[in-house]
């Protein structure tokens, strides 16, 4: 019985190692500048984390078989404990699990505390059941009144997000159901949702940040390779939850450029 | 006033004040027990079908027809909150320490005994308003056991969000209550009902992690409380606690002005010690048996309960991790995520301690030993992916992705299930006078542990893949649709592991009546509810008040005349 214990517990520590290991499945190959840290992060996490998880597993697997009980086994260890192994292996986890986390604090720090760079991209973005809406300001670089009398998701497009036409700086504000942005420029994103939660959850861009009813969040990124990235909302926003999904076309700075002057062009 | 003394001068007669209306908490416990073998059926029923939905959405099943988006969202909502609220608060707390917490103190029965009877009933009416969603118009609610409004707070927001979601809130508002009576009468309990001799320091482990997972649920459940009537009022009295102004469907609400975010702090508030609450039961009963099969003292007793406070005590302080994403200022987030990290420390002395604990011992393979031991196992694992989401920046990519189910359903879900398993195959000869069938129980115990991680190992990978929480289907997004196979893989080892509690089942039942009889101590193990008869007699202990000499776990005490010393042996002069 302990043998085929242990073999159990090390077969499961082995084979979960294995495709942690192998990388079968995996984060999806980063393409924001925040990927670098991210992953660096992920990457010592699951080091240690791995080498606890097999210590301990095969320790545990080891120690089920070795002390069975059978006719030949010795009288037990009569022992309430060791002060010194306690407090040695409390100061030792408490090092390692402080120490991992302040680690990964400055990454944090500088996408949330420090402003966008200068000459980002303004987008907001605004979450709806069960669609994605982007708005640019236009040339004017202020983004237009909307209001909530005015939207009707059913038509879509700038009465989804109720852009009022009766405000001067709405009138280049361009809205559209798939977002544009231009590679190796920083986005200052404003995240905003008019019925539920949502999440705005890219999952190459290494960003997520939930959208929610009554607050206008301030998040900003910087995509660094030229793709097309899925948007999946993250936040269980209702039926539809599984199909609110959106595009992010990261382009070069020229077509980017060409793309919003098309825009502008439509709406005028 | 009924005390027990009053109570227990006599055991009542007939059928229903005996075991309907039964004041006697050993009648209670199983009550509770009962309750929660139904509810946890109900559960992976729920789960099996969303397993299959996931795979093949579009597929007729007997009974049930087919499955559409929406329901999917209820039967996702209504797992959760059942196995957390009448599975795993249930059988670990209102079950076993109902039945065992007054048996190891050596009381005759909880202080308050109406009350104790006030809280299962209660209990039962909370289990029968949930499972009335089913069948309300327009079915169970969509939003989640966690309910985060606006979407749990407008009727319009989706199917099932009308009368359903009254009745699931109500439901857990009522559970809240008896709850709230439940934690009261075990703390007092424990601490003005001990048998002579038993100091707080020669408690069970047991007792003492009913005694802190008591005083988590006063202090977390009167929250939820509140949290669950302001909810209510803002669904029906046109408040607005939780809603700001919102469009739904292209229709303005009459809210305005509420946080959405007030609700997901009253809730963690809440749901995180409800964590504990889940686990820290399996933890004690851990403890008591790799000692008792190791035939060993518990490694660092005093350890394990200062281990056990401090989990409690940090466990009200971190419950901002679960809302790194949400829009909370991220400043906050430095304090949970270091808070949270806090609480590793604890969680790894623990493992030490266990591991410690075997090493150098006798070990005998009972099936309450293999539990134990696969409670271990999955602690660990489960444990090991805590650090990856307390790190906010981790939580960038992981949150909301099958890693968290992932990380959740092995620590407080399948290991608190393996406390329940240890102590039901443990606890069985007492509380029954017969010995399950060991044969059966091991080749439940295999088939559970390897078909549990087949189920959630992969689950790690997927979320790592990115592969979103809730989501219905996986036919929408181009990169989901790679993690099918993955995910097919992850509903047979469902559908194989949910076969196999047929066999517990089935062996529970049939040893109830068929089973061997069990001698007054079959597992040679030295806590009070091993001194008394098998099943105990109405006042516990037969009119004797036990004293109480030595420490809980007494064994291979070097000089004894036997392995094992009894807490009311006379005293062995043990340190402890």
């Amino acid at each position: 019985m302990g043998l085929a214990l242990m073999v159990l517990i090390w077969l499961i520590t082995l084979i979960s190692t294995y495709f942690f290991v192998a990388k079968t499945w995996w984060l999806p190959v980063g393409a924001s500048a925040a990927t670098g840290w991210i992953d660096r992060q992920f990457g010592l996490t699951f080091v240690i984390m791995g080498i606890v998880f097999l210590a301990a597993q095969l320790a545990l697997g080891y120690i089920v078989w070795r002390y069975r009980e059978s006719p030949s086994s010795p009288p037990v260890q009569y022992s309430h404990g060791n002060n010194t192994l306690e407090i040695t292996w409390t100061v030792l986890t408490t090092i390692l699990f402080i120490g991992l986390n302040l680690m990964g604090s400055s990454v944090w720090a500088s996408q949330r505390f420090d402003p966008p760079e200068a000459g980002a991209v303004q987008v907001e973005v605004t979450g709806m059941q069960f669609a994605w809406y982007f708005r640019y300001p236009g040339p004017d670089g202020k983004y237009g009144k909307t209001s909530f009398s005015l939207m009707d998701p059913s038509a879509g497009g700038e009465a989804a997000v109720g852009l009022s036409n009766n405000d001067p700086a709405a009138k280049d504000d361009v809205v559209t159901g798939t977002m544009y942005l231009p590679v190796g420029r920083e986005v200052d994103l404003s995240l905003r949702a008019v019925d539920v939660i949502h999440s705005f959850f890219v999952p190459q861009l290494r960003f997520k940040q939930d959208a929610v009813p009554g607050l206008n969040i301030h998040m900003h990124f910087k995509p660094t390779a030229i793709g097309e990235y899925e948007i999946a909302c993250a936040e269980l926003c209702g039926l539809g939850h599984y199909k609110m999904h959106g595009m992010v076309h990261v382009v070069s700075p020229e077509d980017f450029d060409k793309w919003l002057a098309a825009r502008e062009a439509e709406k005028q | 006033m009924a005390t027990p003394a009053t109570v227990h001068a006599h055991a009542p007669q007939g059928f229903i004040r005996k075991y309907i209306f039964s004041l006697d908490h050993k009648v209670i416990g199983l009550q509770y027990y009962f309750l929660a073998l139904t509810a946890v059926f109900v559960g992976m029923f729920l789960s099996i079908l969303m397993r299959i939905h996931m795979i093949w959405p579009t597929a007729v099943l007997p009974l049930v027809g087919e499955i559409k988006p929406e329901q999917y969202l209820a039967l996702m909502t209504m797992h959760g909150t059942i196995m957390v609220f009448f599975v795993l608060t249930t059988a670990p707390q209102g079950g076993f320490g109902n039945y065992m917490l007054p048996i190891q103190i050596g009381a005759p029965d909880m202080a308050f005994p109406v009350l104790n009877m006030l809280s299962f009933w209660t209990t039962f009416v909370a289990y029968m308003v949930i499972l009335a969603a089913f069948f309300v118009v327009g079915g169970a609610p969509l939003h989640g056991w966690t309910g985060y409004p606006p979407l749990s707070a407008i009727q319009s927001s989706g199917p099932g969000e009308g009368l359903g979601a009254d009745l699931w809130i109500t439901s857990i508002a009522i559970f809240c209550v008896a709850s709230l009576m439940g934690a009261l009468n075990f703390i007092t309990t424990t601490l003005d009902l001990r048998a002579k001799g038993m100091t707080m320091m020669r408690l069970p482990l047991t007792v003492w992690s009913w005694f802190i997972t008591a005083i988590l649920g006063l202090l977390a459940f009167g929250v939820l409380l509140s949290a669950g009537i302001l909810l209510l009022m803002d669904r029906n009295l046109g408040t607005s606690f939780y809603v700001p102004l919102v469009v739904v469907n292209g229709v303005q609400m009459a809210h305005k002005g509420g946080s959405p975010l007030l609700w997901q702090h009253l809730f963690w508030f809440f749901g995180h010690p409800e964590v504990y609450i889940a686990i820290l039961p399996g933890m004690g009963v851990a403890s008591q048996v790799l000692s008792t099969f190791s035939r060993k003292p518990i490694f660092g007793y005093k350890a394990m309960v200062y281990a056990m406070l401090s989990i409690g005590f940090f466990g009200f302080m971190v419950w901002g991790h679960h809302m790194f994403m949400s829009g909370m200022s991220p400043y906050s987030a430095f304090a949970f995520s270091l808070l949270t990290m806090c609480i590793g420390v604890p969680s790894a002395i623990k493992t030490f301690n266990w591991l410690g604990t075997m090493y150098k011992g006798r070990i005998r393979f009972s099936t309450p030993m293999l539990y134990a031991i696969g409670f271990v196992s999955l602690f660990v694992s489960g444990g090991l992916s805590g650090p990856f989401l307390a790190q906010p920046v981790l939580d960038i990519q992981l949150h909301d992705t099958a890693f968290v189910p992932a990380h959740f359903h092995l620590i407080m879900g399948v290991a608190a299930i393996f406390g329940i398993f240890a102590a039901t195959y443990y606890w069985f000869p007492k509380m029954f006078g017969r010995m399950m069938n060991e044969t059966w129980g091991r080749v439940h115990f295999f088939i559970t542990l390897a078909g549990t991680y087949a189920i959630f190992m992969p689950m790690h990978y997927a979320g790592l893949a990115g592969q979103t929480r809730r989501y219905s289907q996986f036919t929408e997004v181009a990169y989901l649709q790679k993690l099918i196979p993955l995910n097919t893989f992850i509903t047979y080892a469902a559908i194989i592991t949910v076969a196999a509690q047929f066999i517990f089942v089935i062996n529970l039942f049939w040893s109830m009546f068929k089973g061997p009889k069990a001698s007054d101590n079959p597992w040679e193990a030295t806590t009070l509810e091993w001194t008394t008869a098998t099943p105990p007699p109405h006042d516990n202990f037969g009119g004797v008040t036990p004293v109480v000499n030595n420490g809980p776990y007494e064994y291979g005490v070097p000089g004894a005349a036997k392995d094992y010393v009894m807490q009311t042996d006379p005293a062995t002069g043990a340190a402890h």
